[in-house]
């Protein structure tokens, strides 16, 4: 299907991430934002709130992360397309929703614009360093989709895909940015409405009597329905049956539980969105995501002008990480480098799919600016000896 | 035949509540001698006698023995997660401003954990109606302090007796702005029922506290009696004061409870101001959220 033109602000603009992100999701078609302010990410709940009213829909600013995270769940229930705005402290405190989300499955996207941490850390500087948080920061096993963007472009292209994704599989959705991609301006062009490719919620065709919320038709993920349209259903942050019921059964838990796990982890292929440049004869390969990319790219050209072996591979979408994909390089390439902007997170998974088959190097960054592409380059010079 | 089975055939009886309620998901858990199902009866005669159409009324609930409520209504239903059904419930209201959205959840859940997203739902007159079940008590985790437990009344967590102020709800509602405020006990199903169903009526955020048994934890340890014996000292010590100053209705320790209707007043909802104030900066520009519209 394609965008609804009211969110699209067709043109070419000279505008931020945190700005190029709220066109994407208006242009997705999120017509209900709920947020708290929080550096570096406040600016795209601004534009959000000066947008929304003549794009149709509704802004408010509640009391505090806890609130805007349950809120947009409310709203989904209600028939609207949803997101929330943080950095880091305000995902923290996010968390218990990230797993509402997961097991009521509502589809709804966090985008988290991220600083230095731990705590208040670095509020104006970036990082990169939520990424284990946003797989594993709610209590209890699910599996999150997030996406990576390196630019104003990305935020706004990949949001409409955050939120495509959200509606295709039913998961809380994460919007990795970082304060340089929020804060970075350049050239981002929104195609017309008709160029651009949305996926609406799939609501059911069956009638009250005859629906279940939580019945999945084999597909995995349940088709919806709307609180005011007569079904009378009932949601639950318990572990539910397929009537939506609570059941405190082992039996019910094991069903429910691998089914959010397997809706992903058996798509994995469907949800893979790595960015290759020379890995196809790479003795060495850098594996990166987010701003840390273009930095990785600057130093994989430099090498690759003094002929060496080195190729890169960007991960857009990081969560459910691409194990199959860099298990098949590793059929090749040696060496692994894995420049992030944190202490060494992605590398253990890299680390894990490689499996021992070639050897995997952490460059790690504690934040508070990118790598300079020389470290990474240095990096790869020893690799390829 | 199972006792769950019986139990269920017993309910073919014409029970006028029971259309109200998801019949597959009774018996109930609530303890004998509980008020809280005493409060889902009246809300039930209460949503009959408000003539609203029932597909558009959704209740939502938080966590504790109060938090189950949403799971036994048959109306569109949401058990959220601990001190946050009223910010999922603003949410629910302004995605679908055509629902009517009660939030019903206990004084922990909504006083303790949640307190601050009621002061500011109050604040902003957001359109939602507010039951709070107040046992004084954490139920669902074996009676621990509350911000609502009388001074020296005992709690697992107060071995001793509470030495700690509660809260007085009508009191905060009042401040933060809510435009209907009363409060009743289990004793008074009537006047809970006439509550409910101004409550439904009422545009903006609309508060209702009804003080109620917990014979299982609060009453056992602090040796008052079952729930009887609670039912008849609501009955001999509730003052019925419409109108009170709600500054003067705080709560002790087996004394007076002051009931009645304290506040029932008038002011914009947060949806209307919305509209209200794009229609003045926008002009013909700015469609009205949530109204539906003639295409032209």
């Amino acid at each position: 299907m394609k965008a609804d033109p009211s969110g699209v602000l067709v043109g070419t603009h000279f505008i931020d991430g945190d700005h190029a992100a709220c066109e994407g999701a208006l242009a997705a078609g999120c017509r209900f934002v709920a947020g708290y302010p929080i550096t570096p990410s406040t600016e795209v709940v601004e534009r959000f709130a000066a947008r929304i009213p003549l794009v149709g829909g509704v802004f408010i600013q509640l009391e505090d992360e806890i609130a805007s995270s349950i809120a947009i769940q409310g709203a989904v229930w209600g028939g609207k397309k949803v997101m929330t705005v943080t950095s880091g402290p305000g995902l923290s405190l996010m968390m218990e929703h990230i797993g509402l989300a997961a097991i009521t499955e509502c589809p709804c996207v966090f985008v988290d614009v991220q600083r230095g941490g731990p705590s208040t850390g670095l509020p104006t500087l970036p990082a990169q360093a939520d990424m284990m948080q946003v797989k594993w920061g709610s209590h209890g096993d699910y599996e999150p989709i997030a996406l990576s963007p390196n630019s104003p472009q990305e935020c706004f292209d990949l949001m409409i895909k955050a939120f495509n994704l959200a509606e295709m599989y039913r998961v809380p959705v994460f919007f990795m940015m970082d304060e340089v991609v929020g804060h970075m301006t350049e050239r981002v062009v929104i195609p017309p409405a008709d160029q651009i490719e949305v996926v609406e919620r799939r609501w059911t065709a069956k009638k009250p009597a005859e629906y279940r919320p939580y019945e999945t038709n084999g597909n995995m993920v349940p088709d919806m329905v709307k609180a005011g349209d007569g079904y009378r259903i009932h949601i639950t942050g318990l572990t539910h049956d397929e009537r939506g019921y609570p059941s405190m059964t082992p039996a019910t838990q094991d069903k429910l539980v691998r089914r959010l796990l397997n809706k992903i982890r058996l798509n994995a292929d469907k949800l893979l969105d790595v960015r290759e440049e020379h890995t196809e004869d790479a003795d060495v390969t850098v594996i990166s995501f987010g701003i840390t990319s273009r930095v990785a790219t600057a130093a994989v050209d430099d090498a690759r002008a003094q002929g060496l072996k080195v190729g890169h591979a960007r991960l857009v979408i990081t969560w459910p990480f691409p194990a199959a994909r860099i298990a098949a390089l590793a059929e090749r390439t040696k060496v692994f480098l894995v420049p992030e902007l944190n202490m060494g997170q992605m590398v253990q998974e890299v680390e894990r799919a490689v499996a021992g088959r070639a050897k995997v190097v952490s460059i790690p960054h504690a934040g508070g600016t990118v790598h300079e592409p020389e470290t990474i380059l240095a990096k790869i010079m020893e690799a390829a000896r | 035949m199972s006792t769950e089975q019986a139990v269920l055939d017993g309910l073919e009886i014409d029970n006028p509540v029971m259309p109200y309620l998801r019949k597959d998901r009774i018996p109930h858990i609530w303890c004998p001698g509980c008020g809280i199902g005493t409060t889902v009866n009246c809300f039930a005669r209460a949503l009959g006698e408000s003539g609203l159409d029932l597909d558009k009324v959704a209740v939502v609930s938080g966590i504790g023995c109060t938090g189950r409520v949403a799971g036994y209504m048959n109306l569109d239903s949401f058990h959220t997660t601990h001190g946050r059904p009223i910010p999922f419930a603003t949410g629910l209201k302004l995605a679908n401003p055509e629902l009517k959205v009660v939030v019903y959840s206990g004084d922990g859940d909504l006083f303790a954990i949640g307190g601050n997203h009621f002061f500011h739902a109050a604040r902003r007159n957001m359109d939602l109606m507010v039951v709070c079940i107040n046992n004084h008590t954490y139920g669902m985790t074996g009676g621990q302090l509350a911000p609502t437990t009388p001074m020296g009344a005992t709690q697992t967590t107060m071995p001793y007796g509470n030495f700690e102020q509660p809260f007085n709800l009508p009191f905060i509602a009042d401040a933060c702005g809510a435009v209907y405020v009363a409060r009743w006990t289990v004793y008074h199903v009537k006047q809970i029922t006439r509550a409910m169903k101004e409550g439904l009526s009422k545009r903006g955020f609309a508060f209702i506290e009804i003080i109620s048994p917990c014979p299982t934890l609060y009453s056992r340890r602090n040796r008052l009696g079952d729930g009887v014996d609670m039912v008849k000292y609501y009955k001999e010590k509730s003052v019925i004061k419409n109108g009170a100053n709600t500054k003067e209705v705080d709560l002790s320790f087996q004394g007076e409870i002051t009931v009645g209707k304290f506040v029932d007043r008038e002011r914009t909802t947060w949806l209307d101001g919305m509209n209200d104030h794009f229609s003045k900066v926008f002009g013909s520009k700015f469609k009205k959220y949530g109204v539906h519209h003639v295409e032209d």
